[in-house]
């Protein structure tokens, strides 16, 4: 017996008037498991707990939540990468209203993706076969593309908690520099005009915390970076 | 796209130059004032007025305050809209700081010109 | 409940992955009224799983390349009871359809001349088998399905499609003359239960390969549209066959790309022997996903494993080099490292066939119609209903499907869906209207899960629905064992009919969704059950130890699972292409 010492965020709508803190014991049996199995294991105990998840493989971005304090997929996340002491706090990803337990309303955080626009725009016809697109050019799409849309980055993003109906936060800054930088895209021009307020773009203070915890690696300042560099080339 | 009328260049863009040129003008003032300091050790009045009664002295400062007037104006601004919610009270600050602001500049040019 | 608020639509689309956003799509695009219905956020859908590519024949890698060769290793592949129609027309649109995701912004890998890249799979071959092996899949590095799905959702975005997000749909609902119009479906969010009246009803549920206890499929893949199917009395095509991918990671089941071994990996067992090259001389580990599984369990079984139980092989990979691997299978290299605990640039993979695929689902034509049979056992159109991807049967996968190949299905087949709704709704389409009564009986299920005061939880039930298929309906299948599944499976629906739901309340309820999730999880096993016990032969996916050979004279034909008398029949195999001969059946070797 190895009993892992969980703390789960709980808060039902319909019968809790706050939300509060539930303590599980959870025998792991010694294997270095997925967050998300102990997750699994909690809900055969409880079967009211809420969380979504799909994939259970780090692609499909439904999971995130925020393990001992810092945002991340739970169906990747070993317990050895987590847990301090025993013990394992899970809470909702921050700054976005709660549902449900670990369940988030995402509606801010979809409409600033919407927001950037996330779709090619090309209005030249299109030949019979593919656009062609040199590998190199193709290469510039590395680190963008593979955003899986979690929301851990921009839930850890202070500059997202304070404005986030202005600023479009990181993972939507990250996809917008995604059309910026495809070189089949041509509303470059147009893109950029809607990103040159104070907030879009320019209220990333450069805090990192989006790197810090992206599960897929990708690092959303550095393309934030990017885009500023592209407005001041268009705009001086 | 965000609108907003109560920044100071109306685009995020401006902002963030217009920050970081004044960060540049001021570092330079600031690197000028600590140098020349440490080269007069011996400062008196007369000669730390007679630096200020130079003109390039006196366009080199008032660049100086004009940045420090835009870099607070930005930062505070952003502090402002990041922190108070409430928009009276948001606007009521932003009203403050841009008279301080003001006052201080104003005061400036005075020290630099007058008398 | 006569106070039920109703929502209407054109047409409204269940499944929001690749097949339902790509017929929405087209839909959206007409300014039909269209729905896209789905109990995960779109981009959170299994085909963002999808890794290795979208095979098509859009000769990039080979110009002299033909959808001809495609439509013949889909034939070939699907063991003979691929529909050779609806191959010939996924084969020859397949290059309009990958062309139109790429002008969509879909982000391709490419070769030096800028085209599309395209890589190895199994089952691929140049000129009908005789040319050598093909490299015909499209990818986008090792993670075309993310590419492809998120592409669907963007060009759905800027097409205004309505998304009913986090919406499950409960049960089909039939109007007295057994047409569909529409279905009960339930806000996951405030557990409200809406009527949604539509005169097109798009099956694209995809894929249920949670009826097995170790599967690459996500937790979401309980065939929620054969359930609802089966359950309104509509007939499952070829349901016994599903598909073993060879390398799903030992004991995670998480998917490796074939792109692997279509990169130049290859599989060793214990000895380190590469063991493909006995079993299929000439394309080795690039042979049917059907061949290649089965010749892995045979190595297990005859003491050649690795591991300390000896129950699974390596795929080795090193040997491709860093760059390789971190430019075409970055995807992969992450995911061993994070299930097998094994860096694949300096060792192999530990991998074992895991389910994968099913073959099987509503039987439709081309148009995505669904089919059913009348008594003389004529094919019948179903008014009102729809299936594609995963959860159709068009069939051009028939016994075994080729990599690659889904991804086109998808798209192919979702487009012409969309296109034939709107044609059909342009023409004009009258069902007569539900009434109380139909509702009412769309209404049962749910009503019985929220009325349930004691019994048996549902992860206890969904695990011994699992346990009872992966070891009486795994890769290898025989008579006494199936005998011994159907029965436990038949006690088993009775105790699911009497299980307990402890959580009554509303708002996102989990527990709710995961005890209609079972009801289709028992639907899909039975049909699955019932037709692999009744095929006596082996084809494809299909293997039998009692009955080793392919038996053309009694089943060359589809299965068709009747599940109201819980009976298998048979539908003739299409062997009737329009531009090209048909091929015939041959031996199948690789």
């Amino acid at each position: 017996m190895s009993m892992l010492q969980v703390s789960l965020y709980r808060y039902n709508p319909e019968t809790d008037t706050a939300p509060y803190m539930e303590e599980f014991q959870i025998d792991t049996q010694g294997r270095d498991i997925m967050v998300l199995d102990v997750l699994h294991m909690a809900k055969e105990r409880d079967s009211s707990l809420a969380f979504r998840r799909s994939c259970r493989e780090g692609v499909c971005g439904s999971d995130g939540m925020n393990m001992n304090g810092k945002n991340g997929l739970a169906c990747i996340t070993p317990l050895s990468e987590v847990v301090k002491k025993g013990k394992l706090t899970l809470r909702p990803l921050p700054g976005l209203p709660v549902i449900r337990d670990l369940v988030v309303d995402m509606g801010l955080f979809y409409k600033q993706y919407e927001r950037i626009q996330p779709y090619l725009q090309n209005d030249t016809p299109a030949p019979a076969i593919e656009r062609l697109q040199s590998p190199e050019d193709r290469d510039k799409l590395d680190g963008l593309y593979e955003c899986i849309l979690c929301a851990c980055c921009s839930t850890s993003c202070p500059s997202f908690w304070w404005n986030p109906e202005k600023f479009v936060g990181p993972a939507g800054l990250l996809q917008a520099y995604r059309f910026l930088a495809d070189s089949r895209d041509e509303a470059t021009r147009e893109r950029l005009a809607e990103l040159e307020d104070p907030f879009s773009v320019f209220r990333c203070r450069g805090i990192m915390n989006c790197v810090a915890v992206c599960p897929k690696g990708l690092n959303p300042t550095r393309a934030i970076g990017k885009i500023r560099e592209m407005l001041l080339a268009n705009a001086t | 796209m965000v609108t907003n009328i109560t920044n100071l260049g109306r685009s995020g863009l401006s902002d963030w130059l217009l920050q970081r040129a004044s960060a540049i003008v001021l570092a330079l003032y600031s690197l000028f004032l600590v140098g020349y300091l440490l080269l007069n050790p011996g400062l008196d009045y007369a000669t730390w007025s007679g630096l200020f009664a130079q003109t390039w002295m006196r366009i080199f400062s008032l660049l100086a305050f004009v940045s420090l007037a835009a870099h607070a104006w930005v930062g505070l601004w952003t502090v402002t809209t990041d922190y108070l919610k409430p928009t009276g009270i948001r606007v009521a600050t932003q009203f403050i700081i841009i008279l301080a602001i003001f006052v201080f500049l104003v005061w400036g040019i005075q020290v630099l010109w007058g008398a | 409940m006569s106070n039920m608020r109703s929502l209407t639509f054109d047409a409204i689309i269940i499944g929001g992955g690749g097949s339902g956003m790509r017929a929405a799509l087209e839909l959206a695009k007409s300014g039909k009224k269209t729905a896209v219905l789905t109990k995960v956020f779109p981009t959170r859908s299994h085909t963002v799983s999808a890794q290795g590519g979208i095979t098509c024949a859009i000769a990039s890698s080979d110009p002299d390349d033909d959808w001809r060769w495609h439509m013949y290793d889909t034939v070939k592949g699907g063991d003979y009871i691929t529909d050779q129609e609806a191959a010939e027309y996924m084969c020859s649109e397949g290059p309009k359809a990958v062309f139109e995701l790429e002008h969509m912004g879909l982000p391709f890998s490419r070769f030096d001349n800028g085209r599309i890249y395209q890589r190895p799979f199994g089952g691929q071959s140049k000129n009908f088998g005789e040319g050598g092996q093909a490299a015909r899949t499209c990818a986008a590095a090792d993670r075309t399905g993310h590419a492809l799905l998120h592409t669907l959702y963007q060009n759905n975005l800027k097409n205004n499609t309505t998304f009913l997000n986090e919406w499950y749909a409960i049960d089909l609902v039939k109007n007295a003359n057994g047409d569909v119009v529409g279905c009960i479906a339930m806000d996951i969010e405030s557990g409200e239960v809406v009527h949604i009246k539509s005169k097109a009803t798009v099956l694209a549920t995809g894929g249920s390969g949670r009826i097995y206890a170790s599967t690459t499929n996500a937790l979401i893949n309980t065939g929620d549209g054969i359930g609802m199917a089966l359950r309104a009395g509509f007939p499952m095509q070829d349901m016994e066959m599903w598909q073993f991918h060879p390398t799903g990671i030992y004991g995670a089941g998480t998917l490796v790309t074939e792109g692997c071994r279509g990169e130049g990996g290859y599989l060793i067992n214990k000895d380190g022997e590469r063991f493909m090259e006995r079993y299929a001389p000439n394309a080795k580990d690039l042979a049917g996903r059907d061949v290649v599984a089965r010749s892995m369990v045979m190595e297990i079984l005859e003491g050649r494993g690795c591991g300390e139980k000896g129950d699974h092989v390596y795929l080795k990979l090193d040997h491709l080099g860093e760059e390789v691997l971190s430019k075409r299978l970055p995807g992969i290299v992450e995911l061993s490292k994070t299930f097998a605990h094994a860096d694949p640039v300096k060792e192999p993979i530990p991998v074992v066939p895991t389910c994968h695929y099913m073959m099987g689902g509503v039987p439709t034509n081309v148009h995505g119609q669904a089919i059913m049979q009348d008594e003389q056992g004529n094919d019948r159109i179903v008014n009102g209903l729809f299936a594609v991807g995963e959860a159709a049967c068009v069939s051009v996968h028939g016994a075994n499907r080729l990599g690659g190949n889904s991804l086109l299905d998808l798209v192919v087949f979702g487009r012409a869906a969309g296109m034939f709704i709107e044609s059909a709704l342009n023409e004009g389409v009258d069902y007569l209207e539900a009434s109380q009564d139909d509702i009412d009986a769309a209404m049962q299920r749910i009503n019985r899960w929220n009325e349930s005061s004691d019994g048996e939880s549902v992860p206890e039930l969904k695990r011994a629905l699992q346990e009872i298929m992966q070891s009486d309906f795994g890769v290898f299948r025989e008579e006494e064992n199936m005998q011994k599944g159907v029965q436990q499976l038949a006690e088993l629906r009775e105790r699911i009919a009497n299980a307990y739901l402890p959580d009554k309340s509303n708002a996102f309820n989990t527990a709710r969704v995961e005890a209609l999730e079972l009801d289709n999880l028992m639907e899909v096993a039975e049909a699955t059950a019932i037709a692999a016990l009744d095929r006596k032969e082996s084809r494809g996916a299909h293997s039998r130890y009692d009955y080793p050979d392919r038996d053309d004279a009694n089943w060359l034909k589809h299965s068709m699972y009747f599940p109201l008398e819980k009976r298998l029949g048979q539908r003739d195999v299409n062997f009737a292409p329009k531009s090209v001969d048909m091929f015939e059946p041959k031996v199948r070797t690789y």
